[in-house]
């Protein structure tokens, strides 16, 4: 039998409507699907917590009540959101996120565990979380991507049905990419930031993590839109995504970015999407190489802004208001008590990313080497917007892959920061630029896991990336494939059912 | 310029953080290796051209001024054990 918490949800709002299924078979079937699951994803964080305020049984049923899973760092009323940092041990927000708020006024229940993720978003791999790794349900060795790794692999193993992640530099689409799910970045300014714990705000965005594009335009459309308590949200219309679903390419003018296909992407990866891209032109695209001659300053461009702006958001983080305290013993330290406390607090309470994030952005914003990095990273990331500005004037939108390797084993790049930024290396560009772009799957490595093709476009250009991303997903099988999960060993299996 | 541990440490106190010298060590190593990869920004030509701090076309984003309620001074408490009536404790300031 197809485990109901394994289908999209507009199959499940279809079955729902129909009375196929009932709002209680459907949640017995995700909490079991994690009972059963998640010891080994660790995908939810806290599932031992007495919940909650938030709980998807609270609701009343329709037709569209489909749970919405939401990554640790989205607030929910009086509900643990801890961005999977020690320092924010135990904060429960006192209010929603606006995109929670939507979703509740849709009639969208919240599902009642939160998603693991990398310490306050940094990284790539979800292995500085507080609470461990998330892994790959493809390969249970392997990552599932970062930041927004527990939504992607919740998504990917029917632990969710569908779930907001949030992207800086790439924290929705490698993931989904890496789990082989659908993924969206809206347009810096569609979707509103309130009740989203800030990492670098010129950059950050919630978005969807789906099974599939139709899921992804519906739960868009849902969380779209100008926010009053967000003045980076733009007043215009939101487009009915949905419309957007129509399996028509034909003389859409596509560009392939000559920079992305070079040293460093895995001939594996490179072929699979160059076979989706021939596929795109057999479909009626019109298909040319283009030049996005910037690209190689992207991650650095990068890591001095996303720092700088991390190291200003953070400082918020002092043991003062919420979370983590840390007091130093009395007589230890020559500064004011209040300095020892923020020192000892925040020495505690973050991780050795975060710490090395937090330090990196300060340095750049420090006197004496302000103009050097920061400034004259502002400066190159103008550059990198208008590469994009120049390519958008002729092309509709840009294919590439979506990072250049499938997804590395746990712990590979765990002692070696470096190489873990270069695996952002195509997905940040569309953040220093503020434009959307997506991540559906594309076909499958030989070892059976999953590789993710890219689609960006122009500001608020989100109907066109879905109907791209719809036109191929129509005639390919990849986002129905499913990862096979070894059910426990029936000894253990015993036990649960007690 | 060398990111050596002074450096480091100078920043750390700067950013209110405190390492142990393990940390002080190989934060010290790491960051050298970074910044070496982010010099590459020298070689961009970027006389000229200027900063993009927001990629939006917004500015003076305001909203009229009429007074809201807010939060409560005992919500804005609640997460915190270290209060006393409508105050956060922090440790002795002025001796």
């Amino acid at each position: 039998m197809i485990e109901p918490c394994t289908l999209t949800a507009h199959e499940l709002m279809r079955r729902l409507i129909n009375k196929e299924l009932s709002f209680a078979e459907l949640l017995t079937s995700l909490k079991n699907r994690i009972r059963l699951f998640d010891n080994k994803i660790n995908a939810y964080v806290r599932k031992n917590d007495v919940c909650s305020a938030a709980s998807a049984a609270e609701i009343s049923p329709s037709g569209l009540s489909i749970p919405v899973s939401l990554k640790d760092n989205i607030c929910t009323k009086g509900n643990n959101t801890e961005c999977c940092s020690k320092i924010l041990a135990g904060f429960k927000p006192p209010y929603d996120a606006t995109v929670v708020a939507k979703l509740k006024a849709h009639g969208l229940p919240i599902f009642e565990y939160k998603l693991n993720m990398d310490e306050f978003a940094f990284g790539s791999s979800t292995e500085n979380s507080c609470f461990g790794p998330t892994r790959n349900p493809w390969d249970l060795e392997r990552v599932a991507g970062g930041s927004s790794g527990g939504a992607a692999a919740a998504v990917a193993s029917g632990e969710a049905i569908w779930a907001l992640g949030s992207d800086t530099g790439g924290s929705i689409r490698q993931p989904a990419s890496f789990c082989g799910v659908v993924g969206l970045k809206p347009t810096y300014g569609r979707v509103s930031r309130y009740g989203l714990i800030a990492f670098a705000s010129s950059l950050d965005q919630i978005g969807p993590i789906t099974k599939d594009v139709r899921d992804c335009a519906f739960l868009l459309k849902l969380i779209s839109g100008y926010d009053p308590l967000d003045s980076t949200t733009k007043d215009i219309p939101v487009p009915d995504y949905t419309q957007s679903l129509d399996p028509w390419v034909k003389d859409i003018k596509i560009g392939i970015p000559k920079e992305y296909f070079v040293k460093g992407l895995d001939p594996e990866v490179k072929d699979i999407v160059e076979e989706a891209i021939e596929f795109l032109k057999k479909l009626g695209a019109k298909v040319k190489e283009v030049s996005l001659p910037h690209t190689e300053y992207a991650v650095a461009v990068y890591y001095i802004i996303a720092t700088a702006e991390a190291s200003s958001n953070l400082a918020r983080f002092d043991g003062v208001q919420y979370g983590l305290r840390s007091l130093p013993k009395e007589g230890h330290s020559h500064e004011p008590r209040t300095v020892a406390m923020y020192k000892k607090t925040r020495g505690d309470g973050f991780g050795e990313e975060a710490k090395r994030r937090i330090l990196l952005g300060t340095f750049a914003l420090s006197h004496g080497y302000y103009d050097a990095y920061y400034l004259r990273a502002l400066k190159v990331r103008t550059l990198i917007k208008k590469d994009f500005d120049r390519v958008f004037e002729e092309f509709d939108c840009i294919v590439t892959p979506t990072s250049p390797t499938v997804a590395f084993y746990i712990g590979e790049r765990a002692q070696d920061p470096l190489s873990m930024y270069l695996s952002d290396v195509y997905t940040i560009s569309a953040n220093l630029a503020g434009i959307p772009a997506i991540s559906l799957p594309c076909g499958f490595t030989k070892k059976g896991l999953p590789v993710g093709l890219q689609i960006i476009s122009r500001p608020f250009n989100e109907e066109l990336l879905l109907r791209v991303a719809f036109s191929y997903e129509d005639n390919t099988p990849w986002h129905t494939m499913q990862p096979y999960l070894k059910p426990p060993q029936e000894d253990f299996l015993g036990e649960l059912r007690g | 310029m060398t990111i050596d541990k002074e450096l480091v440490n100078y920043v750390a106190h700067l950013a209110r953080i405190e390492l142990n010298p393990q940390e002080l060590e190989k934060l010290s190593n790491q960051l050298r290796v970074i910044l070496d990869f982010i010099n590459k920004l020298n070689t961009a030509k970027i006389e000229d051209i200027p900063t993009t701090s927001y990629v939006l076309d917004l500015s003076n984003v305001t909203r009229p001024d009429i007074p809201k309620v807010s939060l409560s001074a005992q919500e804005a408490l609640d997460n915190t054990k270290f209060k006393e009536g409508n105050f956060f404790i922090v440790p002795k300031i002025i001796e």
